[in-house]
């Protein structure tokens, strides 16, 4: 593989809870166009260190480029303008809004204010060329508050796609879906990083891990404990251990 | 059918009121309607945060009382036409949200309530001892001569609050249609998912908190004239931080029109209740209709029409 210049650049990120240490010294590097997969027990410190990148929270020590810009003290939305953008573990749609209404706020307050953007179409239209590709076209009045658990999903996903990601973060998109609706999710996502957007995905499926990052990052109490390709981490002692006990 | 835009609306009805007030002889409802017209501002200003991004403030009076206090200032200064006092008041109630919106709008939901109620609390306590304008004692107000072109004093300032709701409706109605409408609405139903979608929360807030703050600091400047004698109680009154909740929640508080209707049919009804009835009767009319809008039609009044007209709709189309 050709090295790149990084997309994201996290360096020895601590952050602490009270006396818990939830995320202790933990690196991420992610090049442009990247699929990568992040696991790890629940409590490893997954959500935390989605957290600290997206801007949610704030990192106590450590330093997070992307672009070659120092964004560990950006606000959230500041983040999501550069292009970091996540999606929730939960499902949060703007629930007094339709479904094309969700999406017309990521493109007004993140996606315009990058350049080359829209392509020349006002946000509704873009926002509909966004359901149509998630295959929520047909949904797009309805209200958002009324869709199915893989709807919600997927609208969760179509409004992250709406800002114009150019690093995806995927907090357990699949959680609760059946096997034939993960496969759907794999294909947006797959779809999503041929257009060029890195993508983090945290998830319990492994089968969805195994088939979608080209590498996998291992968190475990807070620490980083595997860094490779996902059959290289599958089979590393440390991993195995933290997962299935002695 | 063209199609009239519908910010015309207001300045048409505002227009019509504006006739009638030259008709009428009754002074009586001049002063009625003052109140009726101090409401619509009242309640408008408080929607433009409350209503629109969800945070509820108690400290209604607290910004009303500046703008109140902020003419007593004036009027014992050098006493300046009138329209500069609305101005200042304006100005320094909105810095004074400003500065609320910073220490407090980190606080969510119930927090922030409380925060804005022990504003009120914390301003009506300073204001009581501060004997410049007069302390617990209140402030004699000498309405000016009568202004030219205005049969009376009272006429002037009903016109006055007329303007004043004309421009809180207006401002009300471009923030609603505008992208900060949106925003607002985005952090109302979720505040997290809303600045991961990019919209600069903290900012909105702020903004509307100014907004909101700064109109309500406007309504409160022409008071001690219309009550010529204003003492910390009345300035710091209930009533203002109780109906200017219940008022858009009653009319519905996700359109600029909800507030308007709200503001319209409680303060008619009070006043009624006033003359009629008993001026003690007031809030415990508000209390009902509050208790029976939240439990029967949480969206209010302009909620039930919607409801209706998608009811409606729906059967029309199979």
């Amino acid at each position: 593989m050709i090295l790149q210049a990084p997309l994201l650049e996290a360096t020895s990120i601590r952050k602490r809870f009270g006396g818990f240490v939830a995320l202790d010294a933990v690196d991420v590097t992610i090049r442009p166009g990247e699929r990568v997969g992040l696991i790890g027990p629940n409590g490893s410190g997954k959500s935390t260190l989605v957290n600290c990148l997206s801007g949610a929270i704030t990192n106590d020590t450590g330093t997070i480029r992307f672009d070659g810009r120092a964004i560990e003290r950006l606000p959230a939305h500041h983040r999501t303008r550069l292009g970091i953008v996540r999606t929730f573990q939960m499902p949060l749609p703007f629930a007094s809004m339709s479904v094309v209404g969700n999406l017309t706020i990521p493109l007004r307050f993140a996606a315009r204010y990058r350049p080359g953007c829209s392509e020349g179409k006002n946000d509704f239209e873009q926002a509909l060329l966004i359901l149509e590709d998630v295959g929520l076209r047909d949904k797009a009045h309805a209200s958002s508050a009324g869709l199915t658990q893989v709807e919600m999903r997927k609208l969760e996903l179509a409004r992250a796609v709406a800002a114009r990601p150019k690093l995806l973060i995927a907090d357990e998109t699949m959680a609760g879906l059946s096997n034939a609706e993960v496969d759907e999710i794999i294909s947006l996502l797959l779809k999503l990083n041929n257009q060029g957007v890195a993508i983090i995905m945290i998830e319990h499926i492994m089968r969805a891990v195994m088939a979608f990052s080209q590498r996998t990052i291992v968190l475990v109490a807070g620490k980083k404990i595997a860094d490779d390709s996902p059959d290289v981490v599958m089979n590393d002692a440390e991993v195995v251990r933290a997962y299935l006990g002695e | 059918m063209t199609r009239v835009p519908s910010w015309v609306w207001p300045i048409v009805v505002a227009g019509l009121v504006l006739a009638a007030s030259r008709v009428v002889k009754n002074e009586y409802y001049m002063f009625a309607g003052y109140v009726v017209l101090q409401y619509v501002v009242l309640a408008s200003a408080w929607n433009i945060l409350g209503g629109y991004s969800g945070y509820v403030n108690f400290g209604s009076a607290a910004f009303f009382a500046i703008g109140a206090y902020g003419t007593v200032v004036l009027d014992k200064l050098w006493q300046p036409p009138l329209v500069v006092a609305i101005f200042l008041g304006g100005i320094v109630a909105s810095l004074v949200g400003l500065v609320t919106a910073y220490l407090t709008l980190r606080l969510r939901g119930v927090f922030f309530a409380i925060a804005t109620l022990a504003l009120a609390i914390v301003l009506q306590t300073l204001v009581m001892n501060w004997d410049y304008v007069g302390g617990p004692l209140g402030y004699y107000c000498v309405r000016p001569d009568s202004i030219v072109g205005f049969p009376s004093y009272v006429n002037y300032l009903f016109v006055v609050m007329l303007a004043l709701a004309v421009i809180a409706v207006l401002v009300a109605r471009a923030i609603e249609s505008s992208f900060i409408g949106r925003g607002l609405a985005a952090i109302r139903d979720n505040e997290l998912a809303a600045e991961c979608c990019g919209v600069p929360t903290l900012r909105l807030k702020v903004f509307a908190t100014m907004v909101s703050g700064g109109l309500m600091g406007m309504a409160g400047a022409p008071f001690p004239y219309y009550i010529t004698y204003l003492d910390p109680n009345s300035a710091f009154s209930f009533a203002y931080g109780i109906n200017s909740i219940a008022m858009p929640l009653v009319g519905g508080m996700t359109r600029w029109i909800g507030p308007v209707i709200g503001a319209v049919l409680l303060a008619v009804i009070q006043q009624v209740a006033t003359v009629t009835i008993s001026s003690e009767l007031n809030l415990m009319i508000v209390g009902g209709l509050l208790i029976g809008f939240i439990t029967v039609a949480p969206n209010g009044i302009v909620g039930l029409f919607e409801q209706y007209g998608q009811q409606r709709h729906g059967r029309a189309s199979p």
